[in-house]
């Protein structure tokens, strides 16, 4: 298996730069996912990893080794396409052995290693069979096959869930995450899905606009994001996002007042903000509570009226419209016996808040 | 199950296409079963009842005992497979490469080569008979049927670069990647990755092709007379006197001409229908 290190790396068409500054390292045997809205780049750097593109600039290596220049094959990778890209003139067991058989393995080989892929995807039943004769998910598990055969050092997935339905994505993406702790293995993997993201990820890289937004593991972009975007991008339903006013900041924290005209003491990293600045203050909907009057007083609260109630089952969404218009939504677990119309006041504890300056970046939250 | 009511504007319509596609085959088929049925008549068969069945009294295959007898046309039937055969091979061949490298690499004069090949379709290649005449002269390949196979390549191949680059630009991008990702080399993936699945256009390509081609008398009569070259479609011009017409054997020479096309068509046929089905079904 591999260490694959980006670094400087970017990509221009023309003269349009899709791709700024590109550094990213991926550690021996770490499912790395590249997650973004669409358009942010996040397959063409997974296609430039994988050598179908060509990088204008910067230097990529897999184990050390410099690869800017090698074709697809010979940098050791495999890559499972969205459209699984079978060739659906061969059969499953054909498919399978294509890469094999190019790189001159004997026929033993080729059929044990056809055989072995295919008796850990469940799909050696399904040997001669055609693609067109396959589900969604056998063409799924045929692709992902095709990529073990090769034993590469590196793995690279585009968006491999995304034409399966949504019961199917669900246990693919568990069997996937099995798949890579059995095989130890390095890959990469692109979604624009963050629950893909969040579930498979041992560490999740966020584009937006051609360059890197935050690197981390899930839990670190969840309760420490780097900017707006990322804490925007992560979470669902979308964090909450208030204007505010900062009064007094300092390295240790920040008195900011909320549009309500309370004020809170944040425990955020001020040392750049300064007195009188217009900031954004983000909340997880799961932080904001229905006040019930038990809350401490220094809790931030915002009185308005319910305009939609979400019952998901095992949790429930409040939406909220303030008197000012601004919209805020709640998450709570069980039922709720609230109802549209009613007028509640929501609050949240400062400790849970995220402070956002002009520029949108985050304020490091004092752990 | 739902039943579909079948409308009878649609069945009035669906019988007029039928009428019309029915009312030209018989008009297409009527010369050829024509000199099919002459073919296997006496001289006075043929020119007292031309439209009437070969009867007891008329009924003979002096025609084909005289061509199957003539050395030199089982020659001609030779001449004229080499001349289709290499000349469609080729141009299947070389077509779908160029329409592989045409559709697939963006290179310095891709455009303009595309454009080339496009202003073959427009321009007929008998306009420039006398310049490839000369040109022949000047290789010294006139009575070779080299000859024959250079001009038919060329004029064969605009039309299926331009047919096979529409087929070529559908094969999936991510089906490339793949094979690129497997390793394959590019010459690889146009044989056994994009040509098996553009099969059915190269069948397609194939048909269209190869008639005119069997067919064509214009230039072998300018680039290839002589006896050893002659294809069929010129040698049976020899029974045709100035003074005496020797119709029995034009006409079955003309139905033993139509047969080896008849055959190609059987065997590209079901690779056309295959590939419809295939597309259809999914």
């Amino acid at each position: 298996m591999a260490r694959l290190e980006l670094s400087n790396v970017s990509k221009s068409y023309g003269g349009s730069q899709v791709l700024h500054a590109i550094d990213l390292v991926v550690a021996d045997g770490e499912l790395v996912v590249l997650v973004g809205p669409s358009g942010c780049g996040k397959s063409t750097l997974l296609r430039m990893i994988c050598g179908l593109e060509d990088i204008t600039d910067g230097e990529m290596h897999i184990d050390g080794e410099r690869v800017n220049d090698l074709p697809p094959a010979q940098r050791g990778i495999a890559m499972v396409f969205q459209s699984y890209a079978l060739y659906p003139h061969m059969t499953v067991r054909a498919n399978m052995a294509f890469g094999l058989k190019i790189h001159g393995a004997d026929k033993a080989q080729r059929a044990a290693r056809v055989l072995a892929a295919a008796k850990a995807l469940h799909i050696d039943h399904l040997l001669d069979r055609r693609p067109r004769e396959l589900s969604g998910g056998q063409r799924q598990r045929v692709a992902i096959g095709r990529a073990i055969v090769r034993e590469p050092r590196l793995f690279l997935f585009d968006e491999p869930l995304s034409n399966l339905d949504a019961a199917l994505r669900v246990k693919t993406r568990i069997e996937l995450a099995r798949l890579h702790r059995e095989l130890a293995a390095t890959m990469v993997y692109v979604t624009h899905d963050q629950v893909e993201a969040m579930t498979l990820g041992d560490r999740i890289v966020v584009m937006h606009e051609g360059r890197i937004q935050q690197a981390g593991t899930p839990l670190e972009l969840y309760e420490h994001p780097a900017n707006r975007f990322v804490a925007s991008f992560i979470g669902s339903p979308t964090i909450n996002l208030v204007p505010a006013t900062t009064q007094a900041c300092s390295a240790a924290g920040a008195r900011l007042e909320v549009h309500a005209g309370c004020v809170v003491d944040v425990a955020v990293d001020g040392a750049s903000l300064s007195p009188g600045q217009a900031v954004e203050i983000g909340i997880r909907p799961e932080h904001l509570r229905v006040a019930d009057g038990n809350a401490p007083a220094a809790s931030v609260r915002f009185g308005g009226e319910i305009t939609l109630i979400e019952q998901l089952g095992e949790s429930h969404l409040v939406y909220l419209r303030c008197a000012d218009g601004l919209e805020l939504v709640s998450r709570a677990s069980g039922h709720t016996r609230l109802r549209v119309g009613d007028r509640i006041a929501l609050e949240a504890d400062p400790a849970t808040l995220h402070v956002f300056d002009a520029g949108g970046a985050a304020c490091a939250r004092r752990r | 199950m739902s039943r579909r009511p079948v409308r009878a504007g649609a069945l009035g319509r669906s019988a007029l296409v039928h009428l019309a596609l029915g009312g030209y085959s018989l008009l297409v088929l009527c010369p050829i079963l024509l000199v099919l049925l002459n073919s296997f008549k006496n001289r006075a068969g043929i020119f007292d009842d031309p439209l009437g069945l070969p009867t007891k009294a008329t009924l003979s295959l002096a025609g084909y005992g005289k061509v199957l007898g003539d050395a030199a046309v089982g020659h001609m039937f030779v001449n004229s497979a080499i001349v289709t055969g290499v000349s469609l091979a080729a141009i299947l061949l070389l077509g779908a490469m160029a329409a592989w490298a045409l559709t697939e690499y963006g290179f310095f004069g891709n455009r303009l080569l595309a454009l080339f090949l496009a202003f073959g379709i427009m321009v007929p290649i008998r306009l420039g008979s006398v310049a490839i005449l000369q040109e022949m002269v000047a290789l010294d390949l006139v009575n070779t049927l080299t000859a024959l196979v250079l001009v038919y390549i060329a004029q064969g191949l605009p039309l299926a670069v331009m047919i096979l680059s529409e087929f070529v630009g559908q094969v999936p991008q991510e089906l490339k990647d793949a094979a690129r990702c497997d390793g394959v080399g590019e010459y690889r993936i146009f044989f056994q990755v994009v040509l098996p699945l553009i099969r059915p256009a190269v069948a397609t390509v194939a048909v269209f092709t190869m008639v005119p081609i069997w067919n064509d008398l214009w230039f072998p009569l300018i680039l290839a007379p002589s006896e050893q070259t002659q294809t069929i479609t010129l040698g049976v011009q020899q029974f045709v006197g100035q003074f005496a017409t020797d119709w029995n054997a034009v006409l079955a020479a003309l139905s033993l001409a139509v047969l080896p096309i008849l055959v190609l068509y059987a065997v590209f046929s079901r690779q056309l229908i295959r590939g419809i089905t295939a597309g259809a079904v999914k």
